[in-house]
């Protein structure tokens, strides 16, 4: 039977409160990318300079707890030498903080992107891509999270499926704002900053995609990277 | 825990409440130069007869950690070990040269008691010793010899020992039963409630569970890192797994000198020195 507290009840409990710990911190620096992410949007949609400038002093903190998150896991690793689902656990820890890491990155450009469109004179038409775009990656990254907190492989499955509909309503903004630029030549340097910004969100979305296929991993293990949903359909149904 | 999880839906202007500072900061990056040290070793050298096993040895002991020597068969770690309650005194042709000092007093001085110090500095070795007789007896056996014998004092003693052991649970209805009865693994913890009961400072455990199974080996771990708490441990193991998961600090010897002493989180991860790192990684010999 699989459940989340399957990485407690080791003889030694200092060994549990480190696995509990990084596991613990890895969910506290997912709710932090979470919240960069809808800064980033907020501060887009509605021109807040101020905003996007908190948000570039965030990404400082993410990347200080991707790297003290991930010495945390090389000191198990080196410590406690885990198997099986500890093994797991430290190994997809490792990876889910480094996507953590890089969506903070992409909250980042949508934040620089934001302050020079407000520099070249503030949005060019309704931009409801990015709001629709950027409110479906957000479910994403907190199914993922949640995902991971719950041992929920299912729910990890349904976040890939997401980022399907994602890359299609990411097509589908591109053409529009093509077809835009193109009738309004003059527009084009501000409108690419927002082509950049739903660049940069539809990344998100591969990234909880990438967070998912570690927790289905984790959950299940199986590799599921670079597979299509098929196939990680059957690794999730696989009852083991 | 110093991140506070924000809520993510609404648009939160204030800053980050997170302390910046603590964040980068998970290494132990203590250095023994930062604690309170039990054991001094200066200069020691010591001699089966005309052979060296110990050259210049040099190191601190850190007082309520678990320090771990490690190394290969022969390179002194054992020898050293004994050094500290002068178990080498009962070897016929060794000779020490240099000083061990227990907070602050040279063990090796002429005036010292050996039976005080061993008192002081417990010892636990590879395979378990019970004496053939009750589990009682076995607990109570060091305050019976120092002539305490008032049943309520001993029943205490033995409770808390036991307990101390992580034992009393398992024992504590056939506490009479002889302890050649029990498994390898009670029986190793049988003898560290013994050598607890009497309240040494220090506990030196020669390969404590090398002669156990997997889980009371993790038992005895977890024991030891319960037990450093109220005692400076040493351990001597030839298990480096278990000397990197039970220890804080861990010296690496090889052919008699002490190569790396450093904190076991950055001995295990980033070793300074090459026979180090050969050593632990498995390239040695």
């Amino acid at each position: 039977m699989k459940d989340k507290d399957i990485h407690a009840h080791h003889i030694s409990q200092q060994y549990n409160s480190e696995l509990d710990d990084i596991k613990t911190r890895m969910l506290e620096m997912g709710g932090v990318v979470e919240k960069q992410v809808a800064d980033a949007i907020n501060a887009f949609m509605s021109q807040d300079s101020g905003l996007s400038e908190e948000v570039k002093r965030g990404d400082k903190l993410v990347n200080a707890l991707e790297m003290s998150i991930d010495e945390e896991c090389t000191i198990i690793l080196a410590r406690r030498q885990p198997a099986a689902t500890d093994l797991r656990l430290v190994l997809s820890i490792s990876r889910i903080i480094s996507d953590l890491e890089r969506m903070g990155d992409e909250a980042t450009k949508v934040a620089k992107s934001g302050i020079t469109l407000g520099e070249l004179g503030g949005l060019p038409r309704s931009v409801l891509e990015i709001r629709h775009i950027g409110d479906h990656v957000l479910t994403m990254v907190r199914n993922a999270l949640d995902a991971f907190a719950r041992f929920d492989s299912e729910l990890a499955l349904s976040v890939a499926e997401e980022d399907k509909a994602v890359d299609m309503e990411y097509g589908t903004a591109m053409r529009s704002l093509v077809t835009y630029m193109m009738e309004d030549p003059r527009s084009i340097s501000s409108v690419l900053q927002v082509l950049w910004a739903l660049r940069s969100l539809e990344r998100v979305g591969d990234h909880a995609r990438n967070i998912a296929e570690h927790v289905i991993y984790l959950v299940k293990g199986a590799d599921v990277r670079h597979s299509d949903l098929d196939e990680m359909s059957a690794a999730v149904q696989n009852k083991k | 825990m110093t991140v506070k999880i924000m809520e993510t839906n609404k648009t939160a202007t204030a800053g980050h409440a997170i302390d910046m500072e603590s964040l980068g900061r998970v290494r132990n990056e203590r250095s023994i130069h930062d604690e309170d040290i039990t054991l001094t070793v200066d200069n020691l050298d010591l001699y089966y007869g005309e052979k060296q096993a110990l050259f210049d040895i040099n190191m601190s002991i850190p007082r309520q950690k678990v320090t771990a020597f490690i190394g290969p068969s022969g390179c002194g770690k054992s020898t050293l070990l004994r050094c500290f309650n002068r178990m080498n005194d009962l070897v016929d042709s060794c000779r020490v040269e240099g000083g061990i000092s227990l907070d602050g007093a040279n063990i090796y001085d002429r005036a010292v008691d050996v039976a005080t110090l061993r008192r002081r500095v417990g010892m636990v070795f590879q395979k378990p010793n019970p004496f053939p007789k009750s589990i009682y007896e076995n607990v109570a056996y060091g305050l019976r010899i120092q002539g305490v014998n008032k049943k309520r004092v001993l029943d205490e003693v033995v409770e808390r020992s036991l307990r101390g052991a992580a034992l009393w649970d398992e024992v504590k209805d056939r506490l009479h039963d002889n302890a050649l009865g029990m498994s390898g693994g009670q029986q190793q913890r049988l003898v560290i409630a013994r050598t607890i009961a009497v309240e040494p400072e220090v506990l030196l455990l020669d390969e404590p569970a090398s002669a156990l199974d997997p889980i009371s080996t993790l038992k005895i771990e977890e024991l030891i890192y319960e037990l450093k708490d109220k005692y400076t441990i040493v351990i001597v193991t030839h298990n480096m797994q278990q000397a990197a998961r039970v220890s804080d600090y861990t010296a690496f010897m090889y052919m008699g000198k002490v190569i790396e002493f450093d904190n076991t989180d950055t001995l295990f991860t980033n070793p300074n020195n090459k026979q180090t790192e050969d050593y632990i990684t498995g390239r040695y010999g």
